[in-house]
């Protein structure tokens, strides 16, 4: 507990059962906030929604067994998307481990593959260095989720803590500044660009890297694009900005892309939803990449230009070494580039018609207007996701929060209690469908009980919307098993847990229902009963090239 | 998978759990490991691992990548692109009847093997030497009949420069 404050811990996200009873009662003589959440699902996602909307560590705390397998979903989230988390999980007495005890399980083995490290403490003496360590590991370098097995007996012993130096483990050693030779390379390229284009993801985001971005694209004067996780990263209102690149991309960034002679990759991993068919990739372009974790470059795409680093650290270097050299791009082949860029911006813009249904895309977007852009997002997963992605639009980092490597549905709404947590003064929103809305549904109570005042936006469809479309799409409308017409009334649930609950069902509620339910200082459903076989457009099928776009509906 | 043999020695923390670490990443990611054979330095808080494994430049890119990335792994080394000297071991247990006993001590001699273990019927060879050194043997003792065997998979060390 000493080490948790030390590392600045605040706030534990958890709940607790028979091996976590010694962890939870020193947690109790502490001042440091625990809130207790229902599943342990939501422990690992809301500590994921707090490090991402506080720019720290989340932490959560769960006992053994289920406690423990409860956590994967989110722990495998947070792996995807780098969030620097620290999860401890409680674990029977060492001399039952092995023995198949009372809610056992082997977690440090389960969650190998979806934790940058876990760790298995084996006596007390190892502890306090093991909790430095984890915090150490989780928030340097690339981050991601830390966990930390910790038997009960080790719990119940004592040991004397003596706060202990930082951490130096001579097998991890992230890299942080760039090579220099491999920036003096890359500058040779953009000098030669005729028709540069940007491409920032979740990396500039978790390096604070976004005041070098829009410094680096202004010397470049050069379109940005950006994957699901990196919106944010540079001001959707700026002239520059194309949208988001990739599957239900704009078809701007998607064109941009595809034509461009140089692609700059900063914080990305060039995932398949943005790629498409990877051998038509931006196939006119060179192609830098810069990333902080060396496996993410060359690791789907071949790259011109690799430089392994800190993306905030090397934005800084280029400007740096662009000013110094007094770069101004050509303005004949930069102007021709952009107008290129503003006719496809004309030619087909992501858009949607209101007509006698609600359009799922016109409550996302009066939501933008209402809050001004102002407010914490966070999404569930599908249909939802992309229309919050396309329609809401973000100036600023760390306000869009979404499961984007994982697509974990389930995670929007403990993600918000997490954010709002972490920012008690800030409107927090979770963009919901009705199908995701239910894996999490239980958080009600933790936001009742801490007095969290989030907001829920369902766009209830009654379906599971994206397999729908998919449905629709690509196996002749067969829908399998995605009518959800089954559901509670959300309005009465909202309620039931002591909560407020709206609906609007017409066209012309929309406003009305956002305006009160955004004014109320309470736990919040909005149910928007919106038009059932909407899909999001533009689509580029799974495996086709990002140019070959379905438009409408 | 297209590319030929690899040998990549890695230098590791001994700590419980690193070698299901560096398997789990081979079998998470669709990479594969032909051999592995793993034994603490002199130093004890170290282990020496030795994987074979195949895959073209890409693949051992992303081997080379990911085994780093493994916080118990100290280095990294594919001996592949330099000068090394690499040896398996293996026990062969082989029927040796009065009739051809002559015959195996010949191998035996051939290969500069030894005989570590004799039975009325059965001899157990032990050989050491490269992967294709063992499988020459190997096809030879067919022919005598072989009843068990037992190999360890390569260990290798890059070679100092001359």
């Amino acid at each position: 507990m000493e080490i948790l404050k030390e590392e600045g811990v605040d706030t534990v996200f958890g709940i607790t059962g028979g091996a976590a009873i010694e962890l939870y009662d020193e947690l109790a003589k502490t001042d440091i906030r625990h809130i207790m959440v229902r599943h342990e699902q939501g422990a690992v996602h809301a500590a994921d929604g707090y490090a991402r909307a506080k720019k720290g560590v989340g932490v959560c705390m769960v006992t053994s067994g289920p406690g423990a397998t409860n956590t994967v979903s989110g722990i495998a989230s947070a792996y995807m998307d780098s969030i620097p988390l620290v999860v401890f999980t409680a674990q029977v007495p060492t001399p039952l481990i092995g023995n198949d005890a009372f809610q056992e399980v082997d977690i440090v083995g389960i969650t190998r593959p979806c934790t940058k490290h876990n760790y298995l403490v084996r006596s007390i003496g190892d502890l306090a260095r093991t909790v430095k360590e984890a915090f150490y590991i989780a928030r340097s370098g690339r981050p991601g989720p830390v966990l930390v097995d910790v038997p009960k007996d080790i719990t119940q012993a004592k040991a004397d803590h003596t706060p202990l130096p930082s951490p130096s483990l001579k097998s991890y050693n992230p890299r942080y500044k760039p090579n220099m030779k491999q920036l003096k390379w890359a500058i040779e390229h953009i000098k030669e660009a005729k028709k540069p284009a940007l491409f920032a993801g979740g990396g500039v985001i978790l390096s604070g890297a976004s005041k070098e971005l829009a410094e680096f694209a202004r010397r470049l004067n050069a379109p940005v694009t950006a994957s699901l996780m990196g919106l944010g990263a540079f001001p959707a209102s700026d002239k520059l900005w194309l949208g988001m690149l990739g599957m239900h991309g704009t078809y701007r960034a998607n064109m941009s892309v595809q034509s461009c002679d140089l692609l700059i990759g900063i914080g990305v991993r060039f995932d398949d939803r943005v790629t498409g068919k990877l051998g038509t990739f931006a196939p006119h372009a060179k192609i830098i990449h810069i990333d902080i974790d060396p496996t993410s470059i060359r690791k789907n795409i071949p790259v011109t230009v690799p430089i392994v680093g800190d993306c905030k650290m090397s934005l800084a270097e280029l400007n740096r070494l662009l000013g110094k050299e007094q770069f101004t791009p050509d303005p004949e082949s930069n102007k021709l580039w952009l107008d290129q860029i503003e006719q496809w911006k004309k030619t087909i813009a992501v858009a949607y018609e209101q007509k006698h249904a609600i359009k799922p895309q016109y409550v996302v977007e009066k939501l933008y207007e209402l809050t001004k852009g102002d407010a914490i997002i966070t999404t569930e997963v599908g249909q939802n996701q992309m229309w919050a992605a396309q329609y809401y639009h973000f100036d600023e980092p760390n306000r869009f929060i979404t499961s984007g490597g994982l697509g974990c549905m389930g995670f929007g709404f403990p993600a918000a209690i997490g954010a709002q947590v972490a920012c008690p003064d800030k409107l927090v929103v979770d963009i919901a469908g009705d199908g995701s809305i239910q894996m999490n549904i239980q958080e009600l109570a933790t936001a009742m009980q801490y007095g969290l005042p989030v907001k829920i936006v369902i766009l209830n469809n009654r379906y599971l919307g994206m397999v729908r479309q998919w449905q629709e799409l690509f196996y002749e409308k067969r829908y399998a098993s995605t009518d959800i017409e089954q559901a509670p009334d959300f309005v009465k649930l909202a309620e039931a847990y002591g909560g407020v609950g709206l609906r609007a069902a017409r066209p012309e509620e929309v406003e009305p229902v956002l305006k009160e339910g955004l004014s109320r200082p309470n736990l919040v459903i909005m149910d928007f009963l919106v038009e059932r076989e909407e899909g999001v457009y533009p689509m580029v099928p799974a495996g086709a090239p990002i140019t070959d776009m379905l438009l409408v509906n | 998978m297209t590319g030929g043999k690899r040998t990549i020695s890695l230098l590791v923390e001994n700590v419980p759990g690193v070698l299901s670490r560096i398997a789990g990443l081979f079998s998470g990611r669709g990479f594969n490991i032909e051999s592995i054979s793993a034994a603490p330095t002199m130093d004890r808080l170290v282990t020496r691992i030795t994987i074979t494994t195949t895959g073209d430049e890409s693949i051992m890119e992303q081997i080379n990548k990911q085994l780093n990335k493994l916080v118990n792994v100290i280095k990294v080394q594919d001996l592949t692109e330099t000068d090394f000297v690499e040896r398996e071991m293996a026990l062969v247990k082989v029927k040796a009847e009065p009739a051809n006993r002559a015959e195996i001590l010949r191998l035996v001699d051939i290969f500069r093997c030894k005989v570590v273990d004799v039975s009325p019927t059965h001899y157990t060879i032990e050989v050491t030497g490269t992967a294709e050194k063992l499988g020459a043997l190997l096809e030879l003792l067919k022919m005598v009949g072989i009843r068990e065997i037992t190999r360890t998979g390569s260990i290798a060390m890059a070679r100092e420069k001359k």
